[in-house]
């Protein structure tokens, strides 16, 4: 029981997180190897902004969202533009995009290196306990899941009640045939980008309520929403939900009965076995 | 094309070999030859630097091997590389060491072929994900292993080995990866790669077996990124997780090898030199700011430099080819216009002197 509500509220903050990925790779298809270091990036503008102030870091959304989601909009602008623009195929842009992203990360950590120490980060935020069913959880963990839900529900609403959001989904199926029907790929590509980058952002500033990190740990993240992604079906929201929590689970069983430091090799044996299985993730189309 | 017919050929080994390749044999015996001579004209920090330099020609040019012709990025070295080393620091005191070397290469390759087999079958996106982890993954086992196992998380490996001899050690691998990695291009398998490269799905229309081809060639770069470990182990002297499975050098395997360029067998060199020196000097002078800059030198090299240096070199050889008139280019223009001003002098002088 224990495994399952702490899975299940460690699955709510992957979701979000995931869902930043999922934006950037299954609608504007960049493989964005710094998505972990926008996280982590999030995460010390939380922590920043506690130490200054000893406000909620949930306020901290309100700077850090615009902020990730504008310098996410320069990143594409600037950087994935050219490479888009040059790529002969999807194949072509794949490599250059992760190429470009992984320099970018390194970037990133040398920054938040120079700026914040390369030490362990945490602070603590209403770390008072909360009985679910007669044990005890952290407060900030509970507090965390539901803001990751509320944004998730959010950003679901979005997308699948306004036009703009219909856009993002139409060029998600397909980038060639969304541009027939007058949407503008580039602008809307552009926005899932720095949309994606900022949900993600938010991940970090949710997950930095309950969790020790430090500059370089943001690969680690990278490779969670990759295999949520992965796992739920690229271009599926349903799919990256229900897969957040299957990964948010098995760590949890995995760290609670066997050992805490094998969270990544569960992770890992989750991904094998899609691979294996569905290639194409839970909810994944399959394609020819 | 027809160059091929034209140039007179000599069968060795059951290959037909080419005038052109007997010629870069030869260059490539006599440059390992006076490589092998460093040892006994340097000492101290610059034959430690050389040693470096040898150990990630290796790397990178074994990298090569598989990530060259199909454009998969494989960020796994690492991984291979500490496996290597755990083998080795495992066994030392159990076996001979040549028998922990073959034995290293083995467990590497056995590594290959689960992860090849699991992930080289989809896309290759996929493949570079399954990469960037493995290192750490690896790691987590490890330490989780010696944990349950109750010994120490460090081992020492201590044999007696000189500098020099790791040098020679490293550089005979090196030219063994140049003798595989020229034998594949030539080979029927080379070739299905290529076209795997150019098109992964034209490559299935003619009827090559994508999976198994990109399988065994991941698996053979992946099984001497084990050997280097092997090799090396014994001069770091002591083996931990943190240490043998440092992410940060697949990282740099492939930013050098994207450097030099990954169309020619010859590239990776030709980054591994300038960029050993870039970090020795950056090392020294930005200790602190080494991810930074790791991280400005892989956005110069994918928007400034695509091909790597020897994209650059093709590309000048080419416009002055253009220039020349003839394709056998700029060299050839050189000469001759230098032959003719020479001449010209030596006739004038002539007619002064009568």
């Amino acid at each position: 029981m224990d495994i399952v509500i702490i899975g299940l509220l460690l699955g709510g903050t992957y979701a979000l997180m995931a869902m930043g990925l999922q934006l950037q790779y299954g609608v504007a298809r960049i493989m964005n190897l710094a998505n972990g270091e926008m996280l982590i990036a999030g995460a010390f503008g939380a922590f920043w902004f506690y130490a200054g102030t000893k406000v909620s870091p949930l306020v901290a959304l309100l700077f850090v969202v615009p902020l990730a989601f504008g310098l996410n909009w320069a990143i594409y602008r600037v950087l994935i533009m050219p490479l888009v623009r040059r790529a002969k195929s999807q194949g072509k842009l794949d490599v250059d995009a992760i190429l470009a992203t992984f320099g970018l990360s390194f970037i990133f950590i040398g920054i938040m290196v120079a700026v914040f120490g390369a030490q362990y980060t945490d602070y603590a935020y209403l770390s008072e306990p909360i009985f679910i069913f007669g044990e005890r959880y952290g407060l900030n963990r509970v507090v965390a899941f539901l803001g990751s839900a509320a944004l998730c529900a959010a950003l679901y609403l979005w997308l699948h009640k306004t036009r703009t959001g219909l856009a993002l989904r139409a060029v998600s199926v397909n980038p060639s045939a969304a541009g027939l029907v007058s949407i503008n790929v580039t602008r809307a590509s552009a926005l899932a980008f720095a949309l994606g980058g900022a949900v993600t952002a938010a991940g970090g500033v949710l997950l930095s309520m309950y969790l020790t990190f430090d500059a370089s740990y943001g690969v680690v993240f990278t490779l969670k929403a990759l295999i949520i992604v992965i796992l739920g079906g690229v271009g599926d929201i349903r799919g990256t939900i229900v897969a957040a929590f299957i990964l948010g689970l098995a760590e949890t069983a995995v760290a609670s009965l066997i050992d805490p430091g094998l969270t990544l090799a569960a992770a890992y044996v989750l991904f094998m076995v899609v691979l294996l299985v569905r290639p194409e993730g839970l909810f994944g189309r399959r394609t020819a | 094309m027809s160059s091929i017919e034209k140039a007179p050929a000599v069968s060795a080994f059951g290959l037909r070999i080419t005038t052109t390749e007997w010629r870069a044999l030869l260059a490539s015996v006599v440059i390992f030859v006076a490589a092998a001579f460093v040892p006994l004209v340097f000492g101290g920090y610059v034959l430690q630097v050389t040693i470096s330099i040898v150990m990630y020609t290796a790397f990178a040019t074994s990298w090569l091997l598989f990530s060259g012709p199909t454009n998969y990025i494989a960020l796994s070295t690492a991984a291979f590389f500490g496996i290597g080393m755990y083998v080795t620091a495992a066994g030392i005191d159990l076996v001979p060491y040549p028998v922990l070397i073959i034995a290293s290469g083995v467990a590497g390759a056995a590594l290959a072929v689960v992860v090849g087999l699991a992930t080289l079958r989809v896309s290759g996106v996929y493949f570079v994900i399954f990469s960037l982890g493995l290192a750490e993954l690896v790691r987590q086992l490890m330490t989780w292993a010696q944990h349950v196992f109750g010994t120490m998380s460090g081992l020492y490996v201590t044999i007696d080995r000189s500098e020099p001899m790791y040098y020679w050690q490293l550089l005979l691998l090196t030219a063994v990866v140049y003798l595989v990695g020229w034998r594949i291009g030539r080979s029927r398998l080379g070739f299905a790669l290529r076209i795997i490269g150019n098109d992964e799905l034209v490559a299935v229309h003619c009827g090559i077996n994508t999976a198994r081809a990109k399988v065994v060639l991941f698996v053979i770069s992946s099984t001497f990124a084990s050997i280097i470990g092997a090799l090396v182990a014994p001069r770091w002297g002591y083996v931990e997780p943190v240490v043998a499975f440092n992410p940060f050098l697949s990282f740099q395997v492939v930013i050098m090898a994207l450097l030099g360029g990954t169309h020619r067998l010859w590239g990776p060199v030709l980054g591994v030199i300038p960029f050993t020196l870039l970090w020795e000097l950056i090392s020294i002078e930005f200790p602190d700011q080494t991810t930074l800059l790791l991280g400005v030198c892989f956005l110069l090299i994918v928007y400034v430099i695509p091909n790597g240096i020897t994209g650059l070199i093709e590309d000048a050889l080419q416009r002055r080819a253009k220039i020349g008139g003839s394709p056998r280019g700029a060299l050839q223009h050189t000469f001759d216009v230098s032959t003719a001003s020479v001449r010209s002098l030596l006739q004038r002088r002539k007619s002064n002197d009568a």
